[in-house]
């Protein structure tokens, strides 16, 4: 589904990324995982343009996303670390606001959807609620709600969990356990080890701008190839 | 000290009547230059180079001269060069909206710059067009934190409004000269117009007020 090909991202003359090559198929869920600054958030916000001016190719079903323009973001999903809800909207609008706006779907029907969603990821008791009255934990379910209401096919995920606290990070993993249940195209920068070997089909083990190991959870955790992500194994289990 | 309000007493409704010309010029003032602040700050922000050095070398023009000398430029050299004539109430409208656009473009610039990063990138994912974005995501939130500077900003207009009676306009402070210089008395006629501003500015500070506390509902409830 998607394709990437030799991608090189650099901010200034820091090369970030250093040619990454790897597909992502339809219903895979992708946990991209290594140390900081290896370049995992970058690459992800690569793949729906967050991060322009790159070299190499990223085709999403043979179609180049430079070309792709709004249909890009219809198709791409995305849920940040810092949750990034609307301040000024209730929930329910911050869900209902880009399905309107981009969609142009009816007010009845998004907001239809909207209770649908809310209710999914447990929070049809905040629709009318500011952000600002939720923790971190219920923000992150809303976020991901705002993004599956433009009923995207592939999920971004990056850090969806690491600026929660550690109570809230369970209900997070939840939601996204269900997600990947139904089906869900998902790649998720993540730093939780277990749901990565849990939930993940493949993993995708960055440093320094490279892909370093790709492989199924099982194989990567039980034995991995590279001396780099056994130093980084051993110090995160 | 010979304080005679008696004697001013038959000049205060012509006085008062000012507040009605002063408040017109303010508020169609405030409009405009609101209107051309945001229209600045959005090109001072934008991709578009030319654009962004035009809103710069705008601003730096507008800032950093008098605005007296700009009143002037505008009420009695332009007509000279262009055979336009314009009413005093005209040109000192059209002066306090170019000059406060300027000021106010660089209140909304740097809130639009402080809202955080996040809110564009969230709405740049949800594919929402760059025109919604500004207007819907990154103004409301900007208007929201710059409101006291822009409250500022509008309390230095209406008091420096008092500068269009130079040319003539008919405002609370030209009227409170003529009835001063009509009547050789001017501390009374000035007093009454001092109070009248402060009142005006009392009046914009409340109503600042009000705003800020609609628009911090987000916040708590």
């Amino acid at each position: 589904m998607i394709t990437v090909k030799g991608l090189r991202k650099s901010f200034g003359r820091n090369e970030v990324l250093k040619g990454i090559t790897t597909t992502i198929n339809k219903g895979e869920v992708i946990a991209v995982i290594g140390p900081s600054g290896s370049g995992k958030s970058t690459f992800l916000r690569c793949l729906n343009r967050l991060e322009t001016r790159i070299e190499g190719s990223i085709m999403i079903e043979g179609t180049g996303i430079e070309q792709m323009e709004g249909q890009l973001r219809k198709k791409v999903g995305m849920v940040f670390q810092h949750f990034n809800l609307f301040p000024h909207f209730t929930v329910l609008e911050n869900i209902t606001f880009a399905p309107g706006q981009v969609l142009k779907t009816e007010k009845t029907e998004s907001l239809n959807d909207a209770f649908e969603l809310l209710k999914s990821v447990g929070l049809s008791d905040k629709a009318n609620d500011y952000p600002a009255k939720l923790s971190g934990g219920q923000k992150q379910r809303v976020a991901i709600a705002r993004a599956l209401a433009m009923k995207p096919e592939v999920m971004l995920f990056d850090e969806p969990t690491s600026a929660l606290d550690p109570e809230m990070v369970k209900e997070v993993l939840q939601v996204m356990k269900n997600l990947v249940k139904s089906g869900m195209t998902m790649v998720i920068v993540t730093h939780e080890m277990a749901f990565a070997k849990e939930v993940a089909d493949r993993v995708l083990f960055m440093d320094d701008g490279k892909l370093v190991e790709d492989e199924t959870p099982d194989v990567f955790f039980k034995d991995p190839k590279t001396e780099r992500a056994q130093a980084f194994l051993e110090k995160v289990i | 000290m010979n304080l005679d309000f008696a004697q001013l007493v038959p000049s205060i409704p012509y006085i008062l009547y000012g507040i009605w010309v002063t408040l017109q010029f303010v508020a169609v003032s405030l409009v405009l230059g609101f209107f051309g602040g945001t229209v600045l700050s959005l090109f001072k922000i934008g991709k578009i180079t030319i654009l962004r050095w035009f809103a710069d070398a705008y601003t730096s023009i507008f800032r950093g001269t008098p605005l007296i000398l700009q009143m002037l430029i505008i009420y009695y050299a332009v007509p000279q060069l262009t055979g336009v004539d314009m009413g005093a109430f005209t040109a000192g409208v059209l002066t306090f909206a170019l000059n406060s656009a300027a000021y106010i473009s660089e209140i909304i610039r740097a809130g639009i710059n402080a809202v955080d990063k996040g809110q564009k990138e969230a709405a740049m994912a949800l594919g929402v067009s760059y025109q919604s974005m500004m207007l819907k995501i990154i103004l409301p939130q900007a208007l929201k934190n710059i409101l006291p500077a822009l409250m500022n900003e509008f309390i230095t207009l209406t008091k420096e409004s008092a500068i269009v009676s130079v040319i003539g306009a008919l405002d609370v402070m030209r009227r409170a000269q003529i009835v001063g210089a009509s009547n050789y008395r001017f501390f009374e006629p000035l007093l009454l117009a001092g109070l009248i501003y402060y009142l005006l500015v009392m009046l914009l500070t409340l109503a600042g007020r009000v705003v800020e506390r609609r628009l911090a509902k987000s916040d708590y409830c």
